[in-house]
């Protein structure tokens, strides 16, 4: 007796992707054509002007730079949180691992007001800046700031599983065959988390691109100098300017896809790392 | 071989240097912002702390994040649970295009799902001239807002439920058929218990984000105070108008729900590795 024919006994398959299927249809696919729909009532020129405006490549570039930036500064400091959090034990190391986090559970309008406080020329850690002529708050270096605060936890937690499951015996293997322990880091660990860390820094770098909340305190909003694509897009709509707004959503939903695109790639990669190791 | 000499681990000095380095980071990204909520929160006493709590605007505000919450924890917890039965118990094809579809909330700047919202529902959009006729208000109104903040979290209780229930296979959900069962005893007695730390994981982050959305709900809500102001938009307005302690008074209540938050989470998580 083959035990495959009994698959389709189990119920509920109709009712469950039906349900399924409406609620998709409903919540996320119709709004979005909506967009398409809007965006194609926006005429070529009309849509080249407002997404080529010197004020909107100036958002553009200040989004994608400082997301860039904080990514990569999650990307170091998240694998080196990561590393001492599986690696070492020391007081307090569960609090503060659960205290990681944070940024997904905290409201970003909380977290904005917090860092803009904690990073203002006044601020506790913005006070001891200043006399070494840093400014933080309502600078793009703010941005910057806020962007790696709402990417900390990507990295972290794609890389701590990987390094939790990793073979301790090649590390031992390494050392054995006369690896210094920066050898083995370089030559034997790294490539072993290159996947998960990279799908970590895209996903905060996708996080960081579209966020608006942490960033609209600590920038200051200054058009042209402190202003990211997600406040202009609001600034936008505040004018009542609905074609403009819409042609840069789009640029960032079509953005957004090629990301998404890149983390599925990322991820096979790491699931054929897995399957080889 | 020597101690000193042991190339299996970091000395003791590289060991301190990177923890040292690792807590500074998180220090000035993590703690030192979220004592800084509390100290605002008490910097003009205990009694204006209360009262920017128990001021009207501010229970209207607090209201209204509890109203999201309860219309968007338990529509997103049935469709993940609809859409993981559907998704880790049976083949069909375009199944992966369907998790995609699922996952894209979390790929979508909030700014941009709220501002989906408006050119669907706006006095611009599509059906902005059908919903003036017959005197619907969804954008800028209450709707517009429990809405936004459906559409932001859809994906959480279902991606936390189809990698589970993909692993644990079928087999005991198919004998409990095999000896009588119906499909609700079945789902009941089978299923839930199998999955129920995975579904109460969702649940607990869903929950997270829908009080604490911020973007997308402030696309839609139109920020009249009192109707269509959730907390974490109060903290902006109070903020904007330097009315910093009650600000900080608001986002402390926030911040407290964030804390429990990680803490049911931590503990929940540890059940799922169990």
């Amino acid at each position: 007796m083959r035990p495959r024919l009994r698959r389709h006994v189990l119920p509920g398959f109709g009712l469950s992707l039906g349900f399924t299927l409406s609620y998709v249809c409903l919540l996320i696919l119709i709004p979005l054509t909506g967009v398409v729909l809007r965006a194609r009532s926006i005429t070529w020129p009309e849509f080249v002007a407002s997404v080529t405006s010197e004020r909107a490549l100036a958002a553009f570039g200040l989004s994608l730079g400082a997301a860039v930036v904080a990514a990569v500064v999650n990307g170091v400091f998240g694998l080196l949180v990561a590393w001492v959090l599986v690696r070492y034990r020391f007081p307090g190391r569960r609090l503060i691992d659960a205290c990681v986090d944070l940024p997904f559970a905290l409201p970003t309008s909380v977290a904005g007001i917090a860092l803009t406080t904690v990073y203002s020329p006044a601020g506790w850690l913005g006070q001891q800046l200043a006399p070494l002529g840093i400014q933080v708050a309502f600078t793009r270096l703010g941005v910057i700031v806020a962007l790696t605060f709402i990417g900390l936890p990507f990295v972290v937690r794609a890389v701590q599983p990987v390094l939790e499951d990793l073979d301790r015996e090649i590390e031992d293997a390494a050392a054995s065959l006369g690896a210094t322990r920066w050898q083995t880091f370089r030559h034997v660990l790294l490539p072993s988390i290159l996947p998960a860390l990279l799908t970590g820094v895209t996903l905060a770098f996708a996080r960081a691109l579209g966020e608006y909340g942490s960033v609209v305190f600590i920038s200051g909003n200054l058009p042209f100098r402190t202003e990211v694509i997600t406040l202009l897009i609001v600034a936008r709509l505040e004018q009542f300017d609905y074609a403009g707004a819409t042609a840069m959503a789009s640029m960032m939903l079509g953005v957004s896809f090629l990301i998404l695109l890149t983390i599925n790639l990322l991820q096979a990669w790491s699931r054929r790392r897995g399957a080889l190791a | 071989m020597m101690a000193g000499t042991d190339r299996r681990t970091e000395s003791r000095v590289v060991r301190w240097t990177l923890t040292a380095v690792a807590l500074a980071f998180l220090l000035c990204f993590l703690f030192v912002p979220l004592a800084v909520v509390f100290m605002q929160a008490f910097a003009e006493g205990v009694r204006a702390y209360w009262m920017a709590l128990v001021e009207p605007m501010s229970l209207a505000a607090l209201r209204l994040t509890a109203l999201a919450a309860l219309v968007a924890v338990p529509a997103n917890t049935l469709f993940g649970l609809a859409a993981a039965w559907a998704i880790a118990r049976f083949d069909f094809p375009g199944r992966g295009l369907l998790i995609t579809l699922i996952d894209l909330p979390f790929a979508i700047s909030p700014v941009v799902s709220g501002l989906v919202f408006v050119l669907m529902f706006g006095a611009q959009g599509l059906l902005g001239p059908w919903l003036i006729a017959h005197d619907i208000k969804i954008v800028f109104a209450v709707p517009g807002i429990l809405l936004a903040t459906m559409f932001v979290t859809v994906p959480f209780v279902a991606r936390e439920l189809i990698p589970v229930m993909q692993e644990q296979g079928s087999e005991e959900e198919q004998a409990a058929l095999a000896l009588g069962a119906s499909g609700w005893q079945m789902f009941r007695r089978v299923t839930l218990p199998n999955i129920r730390w995975a579904l109460l994981y969702g649940v607990v982050l869903l929950n997270a984000r829908a009080i604490g959305e911020f973007g997308a709900v402030s696309m839609v809500s139109g920020h009249i105070r009192g109707q269509t102001n959730t907390a974490a938009l109060h903290v902006e307005i109070l903020y904007n108008e330097y009315n910093f302690a009650a600000a900080f008074a608001v986002a402390s209540v926030l911040a407290l729900m964030a804390l429990a938050t990680l803490a049911a989470k931590s503990i929940v998580g540890r059940r799922i590795t169990q």
